[in-house]
């Protein structure tokens, strides 16, 4: 009978106590992980957003090789034109 | 039931419902956190996505410029030579001949003239443009444009010829003195002459007119057709 109590004592004043504090440590742990998780979230959105605009290097790709044809032209005939030091 | 099994059952039944709590707790936190990762995990993939040409395109862009690059040094060089180039280079931005061409190395050795201080801007365009440029007319197969000891005289060669040799027609400076030219009269007060002065050679000023009255005959005559008129 004294055997009986002593256990339910250890469950109370022990085994509950431990199981709590464990458990509420995971509990705050996840909890922590739920703003960061949303930031990051939130960045790649807006990452994702800034990067809409590499679309526009396809024209700059076109408009650099425009011009520096149009550079080579100028300096082929530059280069025919004037004389040379 | 004795006293001690009810506290037991108590006793366990407390924990089971401290770890339901935690546990369901904890459930709801992880899925939100699972929701934020999809999320994430979707904009990473657009990012990924959107970036993927992005190597390809820059490298081209870097291509191409780096082909332009090379022609304009390689044209440049070739003109104006290695020394006025880096001069010119070097007088548009200041410092840069320290870095010199990238496709010359050696141009990283050789002494930048001070052109900029010699010329400005506007007249080194018109001179690098070539000797057939307006500018550079006066020598179209002459020396470099360029003359770092006597620069202020070497501009002079950049114009056109009527501006050099100065021909008589061009109005020259007054000569003072007395076998002048132009001679001058002494005035009775400063700053009023007695009439204004003549070239030598030069017919004098007109007699003048003939007056009737303290007025000019001319006058007199043109005022006797104007009342002839009148009647």
């Amino acid at each position: 009978m004294t055997l009986e109590w002593i256990g339910d004592a250890v469950l109370l004043l022990v085994i509950l106590p431990v199981v709590v504090y464990l458990l509420r440590g995971v509990l705050n742990a996840a909890n922590s992980i739920v703003p960061s998780a949303q930031k990051i979230a939130m960045a790649a959105t807006a990452g994702s957003k800034d990067l809409d605009a590499t679309a526009l290097l396809l024209t700059t790709q076109d408009q650099v090789k425009t011009t520096i044809e149009v550079a080579a032209d100028y300096g082929g005939s530059l280069d025919v034109i004037l004389d040379d030091a | 039931m004795p006293a001690a099994g009810v506290v037991m059952i108590i006793a366990v039944l407390l924990i089971v419902l401290a770890v339901v709590y935690y546990l369901v707790s904890t459930i709801v936190a992880l899925q939100r956190i699972t929701k934020n990762l999809d999320d994430a995990i979707t904009g990473v993939v657009g990012i990924i996505e959107k970036s993927a040409p992005v190597d390809d395109v820059v490298t081209s862009i870097n291509t191409n410029l780096d082909a332009g690059v090379s022609l304009l040094e390689g044209l440049l060089v070739k003109k104006a030579g290695m020394e006025d180039a880096v001069g010119l280079v070097d007088g548009l931005y200041p410092g840069a001949a320290g870095d010199g061409f990238r496709d010359f190395p050696e141009s990283k050795e050789t002494k930048a003239p001070r052109i900029s201080e010699v010329y400005t801007k506007g007249t080194l365009t018109l001179a690098r443009l070539g000797r057939e440029a307006p500018i550079a007319a006066a020598s179209p197969n002459g020396p470099a444009l360029r003359n770092p000891t006597y620069g202020s005289l070497a501009a002079r060669g950049l114009y056109p010829e009527v501006r050099q040799t100065r021909p008589e027609a061009m109005p020259r400076s007054p000569v003072i003195g007395t076998d002048s030219p132009v001679q001058y009269e002494p005035s009775e007060s400063p700053g009023v002459r007695k009439r204004m002065p003549v070239a030598a050679g030069v017919a004098g000023p007109p007699e003048p007119e003939a007056t009737e009255g303290g007025v000019v005959k001319s006058g007199l005559a043109f005022l006797r057709r104007l009342k002839n008129d009148d009647r």
